[in-house]
């Protein structure tokens, strides 16, 4: 895996990204669709055309249950809404007439956690990870660029089973090289150390590098693990940093319950080590610009940096 | 339809009520009450509708039946077994430990389901799935839809309704079991719907209301060429239709009675049999 991060910003919006690489997968694959919930201006999809794109109105759960009629048809649906709807909205369609059916969908929650900004609390998911988690055989990413996206949406698209795709809008920070290809179940090593481990999903990678990157200044030579699938999760890779450094620090964008610190805490139990995690607490979102939300949840480099100086 | 095509409707529906009360009864309990609400409709699409293949199961181009009230399983599997999509012995073994027949539809276990139901309204938009897969694919051949009555407080499957509508979904038909009750008891007190006739015009629908256990009426309704909408059909049913103490019992949602009750209903259902051979 070739890392380009520079720690600069990527102009690239997800969501225009989402809608070029629907296009182009459409034209590849006459079975795909893309199903959408009065949302296609948010993903980007609304310049697309012909009947397999769907735009089923205001109605989550009604589209869910469209998706896995066609899945069952012989279709590989996407299904689009905001995260917030996109998980807890539509969860028992997702989980009984997509997984327990045995019928296959691509769902696409878009603005998880603090990237949902002005759209505040309400639309605020810090549990969507933990909801699709639960839905057996399911896989769950958490966005951290585009390379990752185009890959990621584009391999979905064969795989069996519920997958949750949770990616904000706008821009990120870019991590892997364009073109890259990830593994299911494999995690990647961002950045190489042996005092500590962060693994971090979607927007938390930046942080935890740059979190590194201020600890290097320090002497500490600290490591950062990209999970890519949520789940399946990596534990092989993510119990051996934790065997060598013996400090993990997770950081997600979403409550400590039942995401990323969870499915890490399960790998690690038993492991003599020090274990720390930046994720939402025991709260519900609220409304404000991104940057004030970062520091409201304390979902920073900042914060990493500090909870590693109380564990070593 | 002839007075013999009738007859032998009529025969194929008694056929099925048998075989619903000796699967129920094969465990001692069940869901028996919608169950038998439901066969005369079975009968019909099952015996002269349907575009089915019982050894071609998941055929592609078949029509598909989905019974969004999951719940009716009893029904359907011994309609399926009927039909030759597996042994009738088969139904006794409903909801016994790993069995193929569920209390609720399982499209992965049960040979001629077309779709998993159990959590109410999801069967509304799984059938607008298949029938719009259908129709992308380029298919000639429909997807019939029973929805139950209490089923009907469910809020997606109005989102479903306009759905269908708003995508002339032309090659789907909802057959609505209107057998005035629910687990809790009437539905008119629980939550009362309305006129359902005007409801699913009001949504798009061509919408007629028929005498759900008369299977010429059901035979008429079903068979009508759609134009431009989706077709409804309230199906003014009985709950527990074809076994008078079932249909007098007011809680007769799932009912658990002693083996002697199910032979006694038997032997009633058998002698009706006789005397249609006769």
């Amino acid at each position: 895996m070739n890392i380009v991060y520079t720690g600069e910003n990527d102009s690239r919006a997800f969501k225009n990204v989402i809608g070029e690489t629907v296009e182009a997968l459409m034209k590849e694959d006459d079975k795909v669709v893309w199903l959408d919930a009065d949302l296609m201006s948010c993903s980007g999809t609304n310049k697309g055309t012909g009947d397999r794109y769907i735009n089923c109105g205001i109605a989550e759960a009604n589209m869910i249950g469209v998706a896995a009629g066609l899945s069952a048809s012989g279709f590989k649906p996407y299904a689009h809404s905001f995260g917030c709807f996109a998980s807890r909205r539509v969860f028992d369609q997702a989980f009984l007439a997509g997984g327990y059916a045995g019928n296959s969908i691509t769902v696409v929650g878009t603005d998880p956690g603090i990237t949902a900004a002005f759209n505040g609390g309400t639309h605020m998911p810090f549990e969507d990870m933990a909801l699709y988690r639960a839905i057996p055989g399911s896989y769950v990413f958490d966005i951290t660029d585009v390379p990752m996206l185009v890959d990621v949406l584009r391999k979905c698209k064969d795989i069996q089973g519920i997958k949750y795709i949770r990616v904000p809008r706008k821009t990120s920070y870019q991590i892997y090289a364009d073109g890259s290809s990830f593994e299911i179940g494999k995690g990647q090593v961002v950045r190489d150390g042996k005092d500590g481990v962060i693994v971090a999903c979607g927007i938390m990678v930046h942080e935890a590098l740059q979190a590194a990157k201020a600890l290097e200044a320090e002497g500490m030579d600290i490591a950062v693990i990209d999970p890519i699938t949520v789940k399946p999760l990596d534990a092989e890779l993510i119990r051996s940093y934790a065997e060598k450094t013996g400090l993990v620090i997770v950081a997600e964008n979403h409550n400590r319950v039942g995401g990323l610190t969870s499915a890490v805490e399960d790998v690690i139990i038993g492991l003599p080590l020090k274990f720390g995690a930046v994720a939402v607490e025991e709260t519900f979102g609220e409304v404000g610009p991104q940057d004030y939300l970062r520091t409201r949840f304390d979902l920073t480099s900042d914060h990493i940096v500090r909870l590693i100086h109380g564990l070593k | 339809m002839t007075q013999e095509q009738i007859k032998e409707l009529q025969k194929f529906a008694l056929q099925i009520r048998i075989a619903t009360v000796e699967c129920i009864k094969s465990r001692g309990f069940g869901h028996i009450g919608g169950s038998l609400s439901v066969v005369d409709a079975l009968a019909v699409l099952y015996k002269e509708v349907m575009n089915i293949d019982p050894k071609n199961p998941l055929k592609p181009d078949r029509d598909k039946l989905v019974s969004s009230k999951g719940h009716a399983g009893p029904a359907i599997y011994a309609t399926l077994a009927l039909k030759g999509y597996f042994p009738y012995e088969k139904l006794k073994t409903l909801n016994q430990p790993g069995t193929d027949l569920p209390s609720h539809c399982d499209r992965q276990k049960t040979p001629g389901i077309d779709m998993t139901t159990g959590s109410l309204g999801q069967g509304t938009s799984t059938a607008c799935g298949l029938a719009l897969g259908d129709r992308l694919m380029g298919r000639d051949c429909r997807t019939f839809l029973f929805v139950g009555d209490g089923e009907l407080d469910e809020g997606q499957v109005w989102e479903a309704a306009m759905f269908a509508s708003a995508k002339k979904l032309t090659n789907l038909v909802w057959l609505i079991d209107w057998n005035k009750k629910q687990l809790d008891g009437y539905t008119k007190d629980i939550l009362d719907t309305g006129d359902l006739q005007k409801k699913f015009e009001a949504f798009g629908f061509d919408a007629c209301t028929v005498k759900g256990n008369d299977v010429a009426q059901i035979y008429e309704a079903v068979t009508k060429k759609p134009v431009d909408k989706p077709i409804a059909i309230i199906l003014d049913t009985v709950k527990g239709a074809g076994v008078k103490e079932i249909e007098e019992t007011m809680s007769n949602h799932s009912m658990n009675v002693k083996p002697e009750v199910f032979d006694r209903w038997l032997d009633g259902l058998n002698a009706e049999m006789a005397a249609f051979n006769a």
